[in-house]
C-alpha cells in the first residue's frame, strides 16, 4: 500500500497540475508559443513563492480580483453578462489580455441568469429580478432556518439542506420536501416504499427543473471554462479551485441571517456552537473536494461577520475564530491554500488570526491598516491587497501608482505580498486598474 | 422595581426583564413608567456601544427586548379611550443605516400619543421618503440615524424632499446617535429631538396639540 501523501505533498501535486494545464478531457493543453509557456510558468512560480514565503520571487506578483468590473468596463450591463455567456466570456478574456496580470480568477462572477430563473432562486435579487440591469445581485437576508431548527441542522446537516433549506431558497425545489430519508434505505424488505415519492408530480416537477437547470449550468460552465483554457494557452494561469466559508458566516449570512445569529449568541449559544462544529468538517470537505475536482489549490473563503464592529473581542474568540481556524487548518491538511478575504476592517482581530502556520495561506486584505497587518498576520501569511475601491473609482493613475509603491516599500520588501485590489469592485477608471498592474511590474522587482 | 428593570434590559437579561414588566403591569404600574425605564436602559445600551463594550448582538437583543415590552404593555394603553389622531408622521432610518432601536421607541411614543405613524423601516433611500410624503401627506417627517454616515444621508433626504417641491408641506425632525443641533443646521431640518419625548413634543407643537 502506498504511503499517504503529506499535506505539503498534496499541495505540491496541485501546483504541478496547474503547471501542466489540461483540457476538460484530460489532454495536455498546447501553449500557443514557447513565450506563452515560459510566461505561464513564471507567473505560477511567482505566485507560489510569494504564498510559501520560503524564497523571494523575481518580483512582487500582481493580480486584479474584481467583481463586475470586467463587464461594466466593456460597456455591458451586469444583466447582459449574466444572460449572454459568449459576451461574458469575451469581455473577461479582453480584461485579462489588456492587463496581463500574473493571475486571473475566472469569469464565474456574473453567473448564469437563466439558471437562476429556472430554479426560481429566492435568496438573491439579480438584474431584471429585483435589481436594476446595471447593478450587481444582492442577497435577500432572512431567517431561512428558524430558531427551533438547530437540532435538525446539527443532527443531519445534509438532510436539513435537502428537505428544508433548499426548498425555501429555490422555488422550483419544493419537491425535495417529499424526498425519502436516505439512511433508511437499508434492506430488501420494504425498500420500495422509499421510492414512492419519485412517482409523485411535485417531485417529478422538481427533477424536471433540475434537469433543465443542470443543462443550463453545464452550458454556462462550458463557455466560461473555455476562456480559462484559452487564457492558459496564452500564458495566463488561474489557481482558484473553489470556495468555502467560515461556519459562523454559513449560519449568519444565509441560514439565520444577521439578526437571527446575533440573537442566538444570547438566546441559544450552545446550539449555535454545536451547529458550527457540525458544519466545520463539511466546510473543509467542500474546499478540499473542490480543489481535487478542479486540480487547483487556492480555496476562497469570504469572511463577513468577523470584521471589526460586528462582535466583541470575546464573542469573536468564542463564536467566530475557533471553527474558522479549524476550517483553515483542515484545508491546509488537504493540500489547499486557503484564501480568506478579510472584508471591511479587521484591525482588532489581527492578534488572534495571526495564529496560523507560516507560508500556507493567502489573505485578501481590504481596509485594515496594512502596516499593522504586516507586523502580525503578515509574519505568517502572504497578503493580497489592498488598493481601495474608492481610489480605483475616483482617484488618478498617479495616486494609484503612489499607493502601490508605498505598499511595496512598507509591506512588500521582504516578500509575502501580492498587489491586488482590496475589495471586490464593480466600477473603476480603466487607467487606474492598469496603473496597479504596471506599477507592481516596474517597481516591484526584487534585487 | 423600575431600576431593576433598567438593569435587566441593559445587561441583556431578557427573561428577567420580561417577567418584571409582567409583574409591573399586573400590579397596576403606569405603562409610561415602564416605557421610561426601557428608554433609560436603551440609553445605557447606546453608551456601552459607543464605549466599545457592546456590539451588534447587544443592539439587536436590546431592540428585541424592547419590542416584546411594548407588545406587553400595549393592551394597557388600549384600555384608555380611543385616542384622537392628531396628525400623520412618516418616520424611517435614513439610507445606509440599519439601526432601528431609537426609531422604534419614537414610533411607539408617537403612536401612543395619538399620532398616526407610517414607519418606513431602516436604510430608507431618499426617494422612498419622497414617495411616502406624496402618498400619505403627513404633517411631520422624522429622520432617524445612529451612525455618523447618517448626517449626509439626512442631508440628501431633505434635499430630495426639497427637490420634489414638498419641503414646505412638512416639518422635519431628526434624531438618534450622534445627532445634535449642529447637525440640524448641516442637514437643513426644522428641529432636532434629543429623545422620543422631545420628538413627541415637537410633533405636538407643530400640530398645535395641547
Amino acid at each position: 500500500m502506498n504511503k499517504p501523501l503529506s499535506p505539503d505533498e498534496k499541495q505540491e501535486a496541485l501546483w504541478q497540475g496547474v503547471l501542466s494545464p489540461k483540457d476538460p478531457q484530460g489532454n495536455p493543453l498546447p501553449f500557443q508559443s514557447p513565450q506563452a509557456e515560459q510566461a505561464y510558468k513564471e507567473r505560477v512560480l511567482r505566485f507560489k513563492q510569494a504564498i510559501q514565503m520560503k524564497e523571494l520571487p523575481d518580483r512582487v506578483p500582481v493580480t486584479i480580483f474584481p467583481s463586475m468590473y470586467p463587464w461594466t468596463s466593456s460597456g455591458m450591463t451586469v444583466q447582459e453578462a449574466m444572460y449572454d455567456y459568449d459576451r461574458c466570456a469575451a469581455a473577461f478574456k479582453k480584461f485579462v489580455l489588456d492587463l496581463e496580470p500574473d493571475m486571473q480568477w475566472g469569469a464565474a462572477a456574473p453567473g448564469p441568469g437563466k439558471f437562476f430563473e429556472i430554479l426560481d432562486y429566492k435568496l438573491y435579487s439579480w438584474p431584471g429580478h429585483g435589481v436594476a440591469p446595471e447593478h450587481s445581485y444582492q442577497c435577500n437576508e432572512g431567517e431561512y432556518m428558524q430558531a427551533d431548527e438547530y437540532d435538525a441542522l446539527i443532527q443531519d446537516p445534509s438532510g436539513f439542506f435537502i428537505n428544508v433549506y433548499l426548498p425555501r431558497v429555490f422555488g422550483a425545489l419544493g419537491g425535495f420536501q417529499m424526498l425519502p430519508f436516505f439512511p433508511g434505505i437499508l434492506e430488501m424488505y420494504g425498500v420500495a416504499f422509499n421510492f414512492i415519492p419519485f412517482a409523485l408530480p411535485p417531485v417529478q416537477n422538481t427533477f424536471q427543473a433540475l434537469f433543465e437547470a443542470g443543462a443550463e449550468a453545464l452550458k454556462w460552465a462550458g463557455v466560461i471554462g473555455s476562456v480559462d483554457a484559452e487564457l492558459a494557452t496564452m500564458g495566463f494561469p488561474t489557481v482558484l479551485g473553489g470556495f468555502t466559508k467560515a461556519p459562523f458566516d454559513v449560519i449568519g449570512d444565509t441560514l439565520r441571517g444577521t439578526r437571527g445569529v446575533m440573537l442566538d449568541i444570547y438566546r441559544r449559544p450552545d446550539k449555535l456552537l454545536k451547529a458550527m462544529e457540525a458544519l466545520t468538517p463539511l466546510m473543509i470537505k467542500m474546499g478540499v473536494g473542490a480543489a481535487q475536482a478542479t486540480g487547483k489549490p487556492v480555496i476562497f473563503v469570504p469572511l463577513h461577520k468577523g470584521a471589526d464592529g460586528f462582535l466583541s473581542d470575546e464573542q469573536f474568540k468564542k463564536f467566530y475564530w475557533p471553527t474558522l481556524k479549524e476550517v483553515i487548518l483542515g484545508l491546509i491538511e488537504g493540500g489547499c491554500v486557503p484564501l480568506p478575504a478579510a472584508e471591511g476592517y479587521w484591525n482588532t482581530r489581527l492578534q488572534v488570526i495571526q495564529d496560523i502556520p507560516r507560508g500556507k495561506t493567502l489573505w485578501m486584505i481590504d481596509q485594515s491598516d496594512m502596516i499593522e497587518v504586516k507586523k502580525t498576520l503578515g509574519r505568517n501569511a502572504c497578503l493580497l491587497g489592498n488598493v481601495p475601491s474608492s481610489l480605483l473609482e475616483l482617484g488618478t493613475p498617479q495616486e494609484v501608482t503612489d499607493y502601490v509603491k508605498n505598499l511595496i516599500d512598507t509591506v512588500g520588501r521582504d516578500g509575502g505580498l501580492i498587489i491586488c485590489n482590496g475589495a471586490f469592485f464593480d466600477r473603476a477608471r480603466p487607467e487606474n486598474v492598469k496603473a496597479v498592474v504596471e506599477t507592481a511590474k516596474q517597481y516591484g522587482v526584487y534585487r | 422595581m423600575s431600576d431593576q428593570l433598567v438593569n435587566a434590559i441593559a445587561d441583556m437579561r431578557e427573561e428577567e426583564a420580561l417577567s418584571l414588566v409582567q409583574e409591573m403591569v399586573e400590579s397596576g404600574v403606569d405603562p409610561t413608567v415602564i416605557l421610561e425605564a426601557a428608554r433609560e436602559a436603551m440609553s445605557i445600551v447606546g453608551q456601552r456601544y459607543e464605549q466599545g463594550t457592546y456590539f451588534l448582538p447587544e443592539l439587536i437583543m436590546a431592540g428585541e427586548i424592547l419590542r416584546q415590552i411594548t407588545e406587553t404593555i400595549k393592551p394597557q394603553l388600549a384600555k384608555a379611550p380611543e385616542l384622537k389622531r392628531y396628525g400623520k408622521v412618516v418616520i424611517g432610518t435614513v439610507a445606509g443605516d440599519i439601526h432601528d432601536i431609537g426609531k422604534n421607541i419614537v414610533t411607539f411614543m408617537l403612536d401612543a400619543n395619538g399620532f398616526e405613524v407610517l414607519d418606513l423601516g431602516v436604510d430608507v433611500p431618499p426617494q422612498k421618503f419622497v414617495q411616502a410624503i406624496q402618498d400619505a401627506r403627513p404633517q411631520v417627517v422624522g429622520l432617524s440615524g445612529f451612525l455618523t454616515l447618517a448626517f449626509d444621508a439626512m442631508k440628501e433626504t431633505i434635499e430630495a424632499i426639497q427637490a420634489a417641491g414638498l419641503r414646505d408641506a412638512v416639518k422635519i425632525m431628526i434624531g438618534g446617535g450622534q445627532v445634535n443641533e449642529s447637525i440640524k443646521e448641516y442637514t437643513g431640518a426644522d428641529a432636532y429631538g434629543r429623545d422620543a419625548v422631545a420628538g413627541v413634543s415637537l410633533a405636538k407643537k407643530w400640530l398645535g396639540v395641547q
